[in-house]
């Protein structure tokens, strides 16, 4: 079995744009669920509406990546009020069950046949970074070290992602420790002793949710920037993934979820390297190869449950800290 | 594969006839025609015929690892291909392709020119269906097809009935909206493919049905045993317990992956012809069973929910947890009887469902959770006749929106109206007015 390959290959997807994307979501989601205590269940909407927001804005109607971007990111302000404004005065699971649901819904929009030629239904988008490839200041050439390999091409949507994953956590850690930031927490303890000091709960959850979905829609966007746009990305499971990222670094934490991100990665590329090997091996004589393949998923349902119950606060928060919204 | 037996279809069956290529016919017929790479180990074939009918010049794409192909029928109707692995590939018909008047027409499937194959082993051809139909659906009269749609609806809605009330019974009792109600569903279906699936066990469907349904209600004891009994007695809170389920339905899924892969499995007499019923209504008799046996279980689960002590003392619970603990209910127990109940009861729906779709697959269950929510919630939270109602009325709406809208957006118009409806009406349709913000 080839370990040096197998380390190498898990190391290097501490920085890759999947890693990058996913953090970007997480700390979106760390907005939502950790700060606010707002149950978004719709992580991968937010994340289609990033990604098939800045595909669809350079395809159909012809703009530079730039400003696709900057639409995509006002599309999951929208996206973000629809779902909140009927929403947010509900009891928490109805935010749940509305969010999944509008991401399910927006799902099947873009797998339909129906806009096929907007969405590319099943096929999903491509070819569509022509001029996020032409903005590229990087001269030719072969960059990193050890395990992290990059050409131009390929760091460069790196570089733009790390840009972006670290504005948007030095904004949710000086909005966190301002004013605004401790009457969301507040609201996250106790809602009610929040209204009675009279202020506004609504609308601090209103922004939290759209500051939130915006930073998602980032890492939507950073998913896409250098490849391509599919439906089948944005199922569910993204969502639960994404939770398990935040929970594993610390929902309630400002760099948990980024570590959350790189832990999860780590540990994904090592099972999917591992695994395979192990039964080409022979260790493991009752599984093929694809059973193998398999099993990380199954560890991550079996991660999310242990962590729930036994970790609440994740690797970095504070267990006084994390209470969970009733 | 037993479909061919029923090419022998009398003429008569105008409406729709069921196209299958298969394995043990392309023996009979003589050697396969050759297309693509030869060599390739793996193969996906076909035959496309409308009422017996060879039709021939039908483009099929087949796209997946090693690229995309195309072939046409030859003139006995049949294709096929080699593909390079055992991997996952997307058969395409090009539906301008067919003659005129003949179209692709099944309404169980969200997009009927695609399917999804794995050849797995190799060089025995992997089938590929087509449901083939007549293509002018305009000349059926819209009242004709309202009735069939209300009626497969109606048919859609019980066996989601059964799966939601155990879903709602749970969140009355013990508050868990849980997303492992899915996997509950496809547990059932599971258990009936290794119990009376001709590649397994291959028990009649009458000892089949009965022992999934008996292995679900003891499925539901382990999870009770195993994780939520732990949990209720750690006292954590019901966000937890919901991200607790998330975690447990990510990986009963993924072991249901592990253990039958990515593919879809049949369970015998799932192509049962369609008989007349009432004037344009027409049902096959697997139809009609399953119908009779939701019907039945729910009116028993009524009857024990309304009148035995149990089913009152559940009632109770889902009131007021606390004062039903002081007048000396055994929560415990009763929670544990509602988890028991709500896994066999979705296991049976499971069985139904595979039957309606057709097919099992790993993720079958949570194809439909949103719809058991949608059901829950526009019925009442935590009430188990308005997840009746919900489911019905879920139902017949995924059903009859096809003929308004996209076949393949029926499930995203269910959820369109839950969340209208928690717009107008959040508490449900039985739910009681009460604060709920």
């Amino acid at each position: 079995m080839d370990w040096s390959s197998i380390l190498n290959q898990s190391a290097s997807s501490i920085i890759s744009t999947t890693t990058i994307a996913y953090a970007l979501a997480a700390v979106g989601l760390g907005v939502h669920f950790g700060q606010a205590g707002l149950l978004n269940m719709g992580v991968a909407g937010f994340m289609a509406v990033g990604a098939y927001g800045y595909a669809i804005s350079i395809l159909t109607f012809g703009f530079p990546w730039w400003l696709a971007a900057l639409t995509a990111l006002f599309a999951s302000v929208v996206f973000a009020l629809i779902l909140g404004i009927p929403t947010l005065r509900l009891r928490g699971d109805y935010l749940a069950i509305v969010t999944i649901a509008a991401a399910e819904v927006l799902r099947l929009l873009l797998l339909t046949v129906a806009f096929d030629d907007v969405t590319g239904s099943a096929d999903g988008l491509f070819g569509f970074s022509g001029s996020f490839d032409e903005s590229n200041p990087l001269p030719e050439g072969d960059y990193g070290f050890g395990p992290w390999q990059f050409n131009e091409t390929t760091l460069w949507p790196v570089i733009v992602g790390a840009v972006l994953l670290t504005l948007s956590v030095l904004l949710v850690w000086a909005l966190m420790r301002s004013p605004w930031g401790r009457v969301l927490r507040g609201i996250r303890e106790d809602e009610d002793a929040v209204r009675a000091l009279g202020k506004n709960v609504f609308a601090y959850k209103m922004q939290a949710l759209v500051l939130g979905g915006v930073i998602i829609a980032a890492g939507g966007i950073v998913y896409t920037l250098g490849s391509n746009a599919s439906p089948g990305v944005y199922v569910t499971s993204l969502t639960f993934f994404v939770y398990t990222i935040v929970l594993l670094g610390g929902a309630a934490t400002i760099f948990g979820p980024v570590l959350g991100s790189i832990i999860f990665w780590v540990l994904q590329y090592f099972l999917s390297n591992l695994m395979p090997a192990l039964v080409d091996a022979g260790v493991l004589p009752f599984m093929t190869a694809n059973q193998a393949g398999m099993v990380r998923f199954i560890l991550v349902g079996v991660g999310l449950m242990l962590l729930v119950v036994f970790m609440p606060q994740g690797i970095m928060g504070n267990k006084k800290e994390m209470t969970f919204v009733k | 594969m037993r479909s061919t037996t029923r090419l022998g279809w009398p003429a008569a069956h105008r409406a729709l006839a069921l196209l299958l290529l298969a394995l043990g016919l392309l023996a009979l017929l003589g050697p396969v025609q050759a297309s693509a790479a030869e060599d390739d180990p793996y193969k996906i074939a076909g035959n496309v015929q409308f009422e017996g009918e060879a039709i021939e010049g039908v483009t099929i794409t087949v796209d997946g690892p090693g690229g995309a192909q195309v072939v046409e029928t030859g003139p006995e109707g049949r294709w096929n291909v080699g593909v390079p692995e055992a991997a996952e590939y997307t058969v395409t018909l090009d539906v301008d392709t067919l003659p005129e008047g003949v179209t692709l027409d099944d309404p169980e499937d969200d997009s009927p020119e695609t399917k999804e194959v794995t050849p797995n082993v190799p060089f025995a051809p992997k089938a590929v269906n087509f449901f083939i139909g007549e293509g002018d659906r305009e000349s059926t009269a819209f009242g004709a097809q309202l009735a069939q749609r209300l009626v497969q609806g109606v048919n859609f809605g019980l066996m989601l009935a059964l799966a939601s009330v155990g879903l709602s019974l749970v969140f009355g009792t013990t508050g868990i909206s849980n997303f492992a109600h899915g996997e509950m569903v496809t547990f059932g279906a599971v258990m009936a493919l290794w119990i009376g699936g001709t590649a397994f066990l291959g028990a009649s469907l009458w000892i089949a049905l009965p022992v999934a349904v008996l292995i679900s209600a003891l499925f539901g004891l382990l999870m009770d045993v195993v994780v939520w009994r732990p949990l209720r007695h750690r006292s954590v809170g019901v966000v937890q317990l919901m991200i607790v389920s998330i975690g447990l339905s990510l990986a009963i899924r993924y072991l249901f992956q592990y253990f039958i892969g990515g593919g879809t499995e049949q369970l015998p007499g799932a192509s049962a012809e369609r008989i007349d019923i009432i004037g344009p209504i027409r049902l096959t008799r697997v139809d009609l069973a399953s119908m009779g046996i939701a019907i039945a279980v729910i009116v028993a689960f009524a009857l024990w929910l309304l009148y035995s002590r149990l089913g009152k003392a559940t009632r109770a619970i889902s009131d007021n947890p606390g004062l039903a603990a002081a007048s000396g209910i055994d929560v415990d127990f009763v929670v544990r009887v509602v988890w028991v109940m709500a896994a066999a009861l979705a296991g049976l729906a499971g069985v139904l469902y595979a039957y309606y779709r057709p097919g099992i697959k790993w993720d079958m269950g949570t194809q439909v959770l949103l719809l058991m929510f949608a059901a829950v919630t526009l019925g009442g939270l935590g009430t188990a006749f308005g997840a009746l109602i919900g489911a019905i009325i879920i139902g017949i709406i995924v059903e009859t929106s096809s003929l308004f809208i996209p076949a393949d957006l029926r499930f995203a118009s269910a959820l369109a109206i839950l969340i209208v409806i928690l717009l107008v009406r959040p508490q449900g349709i039985l739910g009681r007015r009460e604060r709920i913000g």
